[in-house]
Order: C-alpha cells, then structure tokens, then sequence
C-alpha cells in the first residue's frame, strides 16, 4: 500500500455539447482540465469552487462512476479511470459518497434498514447485516427504530445522517462528500458537520469534501484545492490559503465572503464587491 | 422637521396569517422608517417569505391575513393594506413598493426581451412622461446594475443572461419606479459568492440612492450584517427578537438566537476547527402547525422551565427610534446581559 490514498495525474474530462449548427463543430466543455494532486491517507481534503467550475465531475472520476478523456485515477494505489464499472467492486468497498441533497439520493420506496443495508447487500455481505445497521445507525445519532422508516418522516438533517449511515456501511477508508450540508438549516449544519467530524476522526477516513461554501470547507479540511473553470488554480494548507492567498482567483472568492465579524467590523457590500475581480 | 412617526415607510402591527386550519404567522409587528435597511432571519419554514408576502398582498391562495400593514409611499399611509382589494395593491406593486425574490427567472417572463420588461413598469404605473423618456431610463436602468453594454443587453431575452445578469436585471425592475420600500427574499442564495458581493452592493447603493426602506430576508447571518443596520429573527412564525444588528449578534438575549449566532459562526473561537466540536442547537425546525405553545422555541432550548409553556411577553430592550418593537426579545430566561440572564 503506498501513502497516498487517491492520486491524480493530468485528469481531464471533456463533454461535446449537442451541434447547434451543421457548420460549427460541436462546442467541448472542458468540466475538467488537467488536475495533478496526491491526497494522502487520513488527510481532510477541500474542494471549493463556484457554479459550474467542475468540482461535481472530478468527484464522479475519482468515484468511478464516470471515465476521465485523458489522465489517470489511482486509488489505494489500483486505477480506476480504466475500469468498467463491474471491476470496481474493490472500490465500492474502500471508498462511500455522501451528496447534497438527502431527499433524492434515498429512494424513497426504502426503509432505512434497507438503505443503510444496500452497500453490503451489493457486495453479496448478508450475514450479520441487521446488527451492522443497529450500529450504525446509532453511531450517526439515530435510534434504532429509525430502521423501520421511510426517509420522508425523517428532517432533512436526520436524512443526511441516514446517508452517512450508508455510507460507513461497507467499512470504507474514504469518504467523498458532494455538498453534504448545503441543503441544511444553519442549526442543523453544525449538528451535521460535527457528525462528519466524528466518524472521519473514529474511524480514520480520508476525507474529499466538496463546498462552494468556504468557511465550511474551512472549519472541515486540512488542505485546500481551489477550482475555477476546470482547473486547480491553488492548493494550500487551508490556514495558509486563507490567511495568504496566491492566485487572484483565491483572492476575489476570499474577498467576497461576507463575514459575520468583518461586516460588525465595518466591512460594506461594497467593499465585497471591491474585492471581485470583475470579468465573469 | 419630520417627524418620527412621518419617517415610518412600512408599519405592520398584528400581522397574523394562517391556512383555514394552522396558523403561519402569529402577531408579527415591526416597522421600517426611511432609509432603513431592516434584515428578516431565520431558518427555513420560520415565516420569513410569508411575512414580505402578506405585505405585497401576494399571499398564495387558501391563506389569509389578519391585522394592519401600512405604507406610506406617493401617498400617506391612511389605509390598511390588507383591506384595499387586489385592484389597489396591483397599484402599488411595481410603484411604492417592489419586491426582488431568489429566482430571478419566476419574475422575468421569458419570451419578452429584458429591456421592453424594464419599460414594461414604467409603462404602466405611467411613471415616465412619454416612450422616449422610458426608453432612455431603461438603458439608464440597466447600466446601474452595471450590465454590461446596456442598449443592447436591453435586448437580450432571460436565458441568455447569466444568473447574476438577470438578478440585476430584476433588480431594475424593482427600482424602476423609484419605491419607498423594497423588499427582497434571498435575493443572492443561488447566486455565486462573488456575484452575490456585487448584487447585494447594488441592492445597498440602489436604496441609499433613493432613501428607500428596505427588508431583507436572508438566512445568511454575514449577509445581514453586511447589509442591514437592525434585524428582526424569526422563529415559528414569530419574531422572537430585534434590534441593531451588533447587539443581536454579538449579545443575544433570546436562546433561538442565541443558538443561531453559535451555529453559524464558522470562523469565530469555538468555530475553528481544531475547536472540540461546532455549538449547535438540539432537534430541528418542526413542520408548520407544530411548533410548541407558549414559548415557540421551547421544544429544542435547553433553558426551558414550566413558564416557558406561556407566550414570553416581549421585553423592551432599550431606547429605539422605530418603537418598542425594533429592539427587544421575548423570552423568560434571556441570555447574556450580565446578571439579568442564567450565564
Ligand atoms: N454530462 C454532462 N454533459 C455535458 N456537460 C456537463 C455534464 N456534466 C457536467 N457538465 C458541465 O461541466 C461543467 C462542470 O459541472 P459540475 O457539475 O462538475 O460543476 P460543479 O462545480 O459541481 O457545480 P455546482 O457547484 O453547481 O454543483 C459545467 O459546465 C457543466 O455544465
Ligand atoms: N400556501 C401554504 N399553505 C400552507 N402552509 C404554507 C403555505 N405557504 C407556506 N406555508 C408554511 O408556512 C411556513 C412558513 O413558510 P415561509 O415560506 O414563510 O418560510 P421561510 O421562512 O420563508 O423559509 P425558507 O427559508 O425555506 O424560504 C412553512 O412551514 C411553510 O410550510
Ligand atoms: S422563553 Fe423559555 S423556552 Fe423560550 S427561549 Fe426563553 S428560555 Fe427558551
Ligand atoms: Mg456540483
Ligand atoms: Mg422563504
């Protein structure tokens, strides 16, 4: 086994549009362009980036859920960017997605014993199942006649903790969140971004957090990536990238955060505005 | 000199809302002077959206409203709003008073071209005194949201501007007719970050120019501060405190409060990460219809005693030139305030 638990070589993804035109060739979206870095084992890793700026597809790569144009994805030291989804149950296994908005990603036709249940039962894992369930259940804050129900009488922070839930099923080492509380009540975030704090501490995860949200990605993450139209333009020790940011880009989206102490401090709308670099 | 009570733009006392069966709202009171930026917050389903609602008389069908919202815009404010009929507020909507929500897209229509719906309110409250004058304030409008070559964007339709691009254009159309009062419903939730910073500046700068009062609903505490000087939180369809927005965040008396500024503060001491763990508040936002009696926080604070099951009487917390209700809270066992609270 080697340190790095998802490395990153030159990754690319490209999408060809629909032709608007039998003139013009159809236009490529770059969703991805060129992305080197190693993530290491136990490490906290941050994506931020804005609308659109490719943090959704670089997660489905690293995933295996989708195939890079060109570059390679190398978890736990095995490639994933060249593998048809039937040779990636070892991935299943090591590494689990939480996404943003729990109401769509629970089939809602499912108990949540069922739920939490479905990564094992796809890797044909039946025994022992319902005592795994109780656990986890328990471990994210649930009781255990949470399993009996469906998703919909749950709130929506109870339904996060549902998909942590599934997710930790398996026993993965990596955890790869998709915008896991940006759909969630302030007083609900904190409950769950301490319950990601906890099970990524307790069970010795590594971490891929994906936010376009930068205070939360800097209260979770270790380290930063900061993506902007396909590419990441810095990575840095988080206190770092906030406290001495390098690349314009950085710069503008740190400058334009409003922050509760700064705006008492006597930081306007327009002084956030001052700090946006005006092109987009 | 004016007076304090000529100064008053918006004046809502009483403000009740409810289906036939569940009551939404309950006695909401406050009141927005000239040139006040006044923030709304809360977390979902506390009541926020229903509040700017009921006072642009665009309640949904199947709720109504009782009590007394008053305007004083062109005219002074004489009339209770939630009597005159929809004829008179269709009137007022667009003129006196505008009102700017997240998607940008529910208020655009999108087959006409942005630039003839900019004119399209001016046209109508017959603002401007001829077409020529309303075509040169559309390209006037346009460029101080600061869109870029405004004659011809003027042009364009909805989906070809970005999000950002139509929220100014949006926004356009709210200050068109220069309102009294503006009101907007998370205006840059679904904006990115840096074009909220430039959208939430224009909002500032379109009201200061014309000394409008603004209410701005947001769940975004920093948002808040950024924009507005004083704040009501909202909670099960209460407004369970006000006041200037230091002395809200900095030294809340009531427990939702007090548990909201804790959560949020990602950045502050006990947000840092290294921090044991983020302070957060127990439980969630029950649905409508079944938040507690008595005190609407009490089935999640953790300071709740027996007289919490009556409604807390709302306490003046100091002097304010909008009234008793523009700073104050309503609960038994405040926090801070050293030595009135329990820590
Ligand atoms: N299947 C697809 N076909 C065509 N284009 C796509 C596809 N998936 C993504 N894209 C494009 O790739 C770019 C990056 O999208 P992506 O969803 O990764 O962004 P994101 O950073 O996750 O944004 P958000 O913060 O809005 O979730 C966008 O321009 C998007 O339109
Ligand atoms: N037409 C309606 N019929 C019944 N209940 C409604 C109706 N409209 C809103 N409600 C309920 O009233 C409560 C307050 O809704 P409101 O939209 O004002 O919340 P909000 O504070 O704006 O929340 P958000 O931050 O999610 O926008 C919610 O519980 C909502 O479900
Ligand atoms: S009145 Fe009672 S229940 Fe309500 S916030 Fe105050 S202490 Fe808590
Ligand atoms: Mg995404
Ligand atoms: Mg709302």
């Amino acid at each position: 086994m080697t340190d790095a638990a998802v490395e990153l070589r030159r990754v690319s993804r490209e999408f060809r549009r629909r032709r608007t035109s039998l003139l013009t060739p159809a236009p490529v979206v770059h969703a991805v362009r060129d992305v080197t870095a190693t993530i290491a084992r136990g490490e906290r890793f941050g994506i931020v980036g804005e609308s659109g700026s490719g943090k959704s597809t670089l997660l489905r790569l690293v995933c295996g859920l989708d195939r890079p144009t060109a570059g390679e994805v190398v978890v736990d030291g095995r490639p994933v960017h060249d593998q048809p989804p039937r040779r990636l149950g070892w991935l299943r296994e090591r590494l689990q997605l939480v996404f943003q908005d729990p109401m769509s990603s629970l089939d809602p036709r499912m108990r949540v014993r069922d739920i939490v249940a479905e990564p094992l039962v796809a890797q044909g894992r039946h025994a022992g199942k319902r005592e795994r369930v109780a656990e986890l259940l328990e471990r994210v804050g649930l009781s255990a006649d949470a399993a009996d129900r469906y998703p919909h009488q749950f709130s929506g922070g109870q339904r996060q903790r549902i998909s942590v839930a599934r997710a930790l099923a398996p026993g993965p080492d990596i955890l790869v969140a998709d915008e896991p509380v940006s759909a969630l009540d302030v007083s609900v975030r904190a409950q769950v971004l301490n319950l990601i704090d906890e099970v990524v501490d307790g069970f010795d995860l590594t971490l891929i957090f994906v936010s376009h949200d930068l205070s939360v990605v800097r209260h979770v993450c270790d380290r930063v990536a900061v993506m902007q139209r396909g590419e990441f333009v810095e990575v840095a020790p988080t206190e770092q990238l906030f406290s001495a940011p390098e690349h314009p880009y950085t710069r503008s989206l740190l400058a334009a955060v409003p922050d509760l102490q700064q705006a008492l401090a006597g930081r306007s709308a327009q002084d956030l505005a001052a700090g946006v670099d005006t092109e987009g | 000199m004016v007076s304090a009570g000529e100064r008053v733009v918006l004046g809502v006392e009483g403000l009740s809302v409810g289906t036939a069966r569940t009551p939404l709202l309950h006695d909401v009171s406050f009141s927005i002077e000239r040139g006040e930026r006044v923030g709304l917050i809360g977390e979902s389903g506390s009541g926020k959206s229903l509040t700017a609602l009921a006072v642009m008389g665009l309640l949904p069908e199947g709720l109504s409203a009782t009590g007394d919202v008053r305007l004083s815009g062109r005219s002074p404010a004489r009339r209770n709003l939630l009597g005159v009929g929809e004829r008179e507020m269709a009137r007022l909507r667009g003129d006196s008073m505008s009102m700017v929500f997240q998607e940008p897209m529910t208020a655009l229509n999108p087959t006409m071209r942005v630039g003839d719906q900019v004119a399209e309110v001016m046209l109508l409250h017959r603002t401007q005194p001829s077409r020529a004058a309303v075509r040169r304030r559309v390209v006037e409008l346009l460029e101080r949201v600061d869109l870029p070559d405004p004659a011809n964007l003027a042009r364009s339709y909805p989906h070809e501007l970005s999000g950002g691009q139509r929220q100014r254009v949006v926004l356009a159309i709210a200050l068109a007719n220069d309102p009294a009062l503006l009101i907007c419903d998370e205006p840059t939730t679904a904006l990115d970050v840096t074009v909220q910073a430039t959208v939430l500046d224009l909002v500032v700068r379109g009201v200061q120019e014309r000394d409008a009062a603004m209410l701005f609903i947001t769940h975004d505490l920093g948002v808040v501060a950024t924009v507005c000087e004083r704040v009501l939180v909202m909670y099960g369809g209460r407004i369970v405190e006000a006041g200037p927005v230091r002395e809200v965040f900095t030294d809340p008396r009531h427990r939702y409060t007090q548990g909201l500024v804790a959560a949020s503060d990602l950045t502050g001491a006990e947000g840092r990460r290294e921090h044991a763990a983020l302070p957060t508040i127990p439980g969630s936002v029950p649905p409508a219809g079944a938040f507690p009696d008595g005190c609407v926080f009490r089935s999640r604070c953790t300071h709740a005693t027996e007289v919490c099951a009556t409604l807390p009487p709302w306490t003046p917390r100091g002097e304010h030139p909008a009234g008793a209700a523009a700073y104050g809270y309503s609960c038994f066992h405040p926090a801070g305030g050293r030595g009135e609270g329990d820590d």
